[in-house]
């Protein structure tokens, strides 16, 4: 009874996790650590700024900031009504719509920059008569950049979304339905302000996911300075060429990344389960 | 009539089948343990459910037909929600919530938060006004959330648990409000509750459902009075007593005294007492608690596990017995017993409507 109660309390002193698992807890932050550390070394600081601010590097950035944030709006534009549908309404093949939705977030990037082709390329299914009748044409221009960033970073605020959707609680939203308000007003007035901490975190991380995008773009919409080369591409590029300058705008997005995660506070990145109700 | 409804829900695992009717002005309660389908019959009778066959008129008007494929949407019914607790906008101020109604039926924001702040100020809430919701109490917010609903001037007002999860001086707060408010303004009310208590605060007519089924209905004395079973019993099949609570006792209109709880507030007041809480004895108690009575047994109900008894004296009595508490005491109609009760076994709830 007693030495039971004994190993309690020390159970409880030492309240951590074994030898081992500290060990290859410890190796896995190195393995993450190590490149960022291996980069800052590399920067020439030196001139680091001057790198940062040429032409070609200025006109990445503003590029992939341009891109990257219409990419955002349209994702919330067209993701917010299908997180609602997915997650609201029960049809026939909700499952594969779903999948098929989701599909670009596990499929490699330059896969989907293929596809994206054979769907809105200049002899795609959509981008044929686009050009034919209205003389739209999406690959290699920046609109494609803004097409390949949307196909692959929708889907993180897709599945954001949908989750607090399934996870809010149903009786304020019920409630204003009663009281007399349009589901659109209700969803709009009552169940959005509720979801709003996971809406923004999806937001975020499509956002970030649109400002990395490199596989699905250069396939779909080029490398072409000023118009589809966006800092991903431009990095890559420069590694070849200028190898300084693409170690300073590799730091510039690591710096923008790192910055964004930290911003993103805890409950808004596990929000999406369970940090609903006590918003 | 202010609704006649008569309908089937049905899901893949439970269904729900009512029949009800309600005069202009008349509190029904409905009745039932979790997963009896009250919650289907609010969200139905609301429009948030619609329903597999049958159909809902309220106030003469067909808002559900599931034969005529007719279904009026839950915002054009003109039916008042009081749901349990957790229903308040925690992103609009106490005020806009109650204003919340009216600017949805397109009414201008002044002109909105001027008609709210008169609710508000009916449940003497305005003080909180400018606050969210989730810095007031459990029965605070419930009283928000009926001058909510009751903003919108519905034909018809549910009200969905609107005391469980308070506290019983909360729980007391809600049933005054509300039988003030039908006092004042009588509203033809659905009351949806698994606490007999509130009902008979409340209403004249009460509805048991079971597993989606309707087993008992009737006036709240008739069943209270003639439970027909042992689950009914358990929850409604209560000795009723009212009168006027003063200084930790309760006399009723003949005289007869009952010792209360000492903490309970004056005034006029029902007290309930559960069957099991009666003791029955040969002889005057020894000891004496301080509520017995010399009684007459006038009704015997013999059940295998059960059997009820019902008592005359000073304060009508139900008790219930086991078959061989019930050998032991020689039970025959007509038989004069001792009924004993402890003051913290009665239950009192304020009584405003009478």
């Amino acid at each position: 009874m007693r030495k039971a109660h004994q190993t309690q309390k020390r159970a409880v002193g030492l309240n951590r996790p074994p030898a081992v698992i500290i060990t290859i807890a410890t190796i896995a932050v190195v393995f993450f650590a190590l490149p960022f550390i291996g980069l800052l070394l590399r920067v020439p600081w030196s001139n680091a700024w001057s790198l940062l601010t040429t032409d070609s590097s200025l006109i990445a950035l503003r590029l992939s900031l341009e891109t990257s944030l219409s990419a955002t709006a349209l994702a919330i534009v067209f993701g917010i009504p299908l997180a609602w549908v997915l997650a609201r309404y029960g049809f026939p093949g909700r499952r594969m719509v779903r999948a098929l939705c989701l599909l670009s977030l596990v499929l490699p990037p330059v896969v989907g920059g293929v596809a994206l082709f054979t769907a809105y390329g200049r002899r795609g299914l959509l981008g044929d008569p686009l050009f034919d009748w209205f003389g739209i044409r999406l690959p290699f221009s920046t609109a494609g950049v803004v097409l390949a960033q949307t196909f692959i970073a929708m889907p993180f605020l897709v599945l954001t979304v949908e989750a607090a959707l399934r996870g809010v609680d149903r009786r304020p939203e019920n409630a204003a339905r009663t009281l007399g308000a349009s589901q659109w007003f209700a969803f709009r007035k009552v169940t959005l302000p509720a979801i709003r901490p996971a809406l923004i975190a999806g937001a975020v991380l499509a956002w970030a996911r649109a400002l990395g995008e490199f596989g699905a773009t250069i396939t779909f919409a080029g490398n072409f300075p000023g118009s589809t080369q966006t800092m991903p591409l431009s990095v890559y590029l420069a590694l070849e060429s200028n190898p300084g300058q693409a170690l300073v705008l590799s730091m510039l997005m690591i710096g923008i990344s790192f910055v964004v995660l930290l911003s993103l506070r805890d409950r808004w990145l596990g929000g999406s389960e369970n940090g609903e109700n006590s918003l | 009539m202010s609704i006649s409804a008569s309908f089937t829900v049905e899901f893949p695992d439970f269904s729900l089948a009512v029949d009800i009717s309600l005069a202009a002005g008349e509190v029904l309660a409905v009745l039932g343990p979790n997963g009896s389908g009250k919650s289907t019959l609010a969200h139905s009778l609301a429009g948030l459910q619609p329903i597999t066959t049958g159909r809902i008129e309220v106030c003469s008007t067909v808002v559900d037909d599931a034969e005529h494929s007719i279904f009026v949407l839950p915002e054009h019914r003109h039916v008042g929600v009081m749901f349990q607790a957790g229903s308040l906008f925690n992103n609009f101020s106490v005020l806009d919530n109650v204003a919340f109604g009216l600017r949805s039926r397109g009414m201008r924001k002044n002109e909105a938060r001027n008609e709210a702040h008169q609710w508000l100020e009916r449940f003497s809430l305005d003080a909180f006004a400018q606050r969210g919701p989730s810095t007031l109490s459990g029965g605070q917010a419930q009283r928000v959330a009926l001058a909510r609903a009751l903003a919108t001037k519905p034909s018809l007002l549910i009200l969905d648990e609107p005391t469980s999860a308070l506290d019983i001086r909360s729980k007391a707060e809600i049933r005054r409000d509300l039988q003030r408010l039908q006092h004042e303004q009588p509203v033809a009310t659905v009351l949806i509750t698994h606490d007999s208590l509130d009902a008979f605060a409340l209403a004249t007519r009460v509805l048991v459902l079971e597993t989606g089924r309707v087993v008992q209905s009737g006036s709240l004395d008739e069943v209270a009075s003639h439970p027909q079973s042992r689950h009914i019993a358990d929850m409604v099949g209560l000795s009723l007593v009212r009168g006027i609570v003063s200084e930790g006792r309760l006399t009723t209109a003949s005289g007869a005294q009952l010792v209360v709880p000492a903490d309970t507030a004056a005034g006029r007041s029902i007290a309930s007492i559960r069957p099991s809480a009666v003791s029955l004895h040969q002889a005057k108690p020894e000891g004496s608690p301080r509520n017995s009575w010399s009684v007459i047994v006038t009704d015997l109900d013999r059940h295998p596990e059960r059997v009820r008894v019902r008592l005359q004296g000073p304060i009508p009595l139900l008790a219930e017995l086991t078959p061989e508490g019930a050998e032991a005491l020689d039970l025959k109609i007509g038989g004069i017993l001792w009924a004993s009760v402890k003051a913290s076994e009665v239950a009192v709830t304020p009584d405003l409507a009478l």
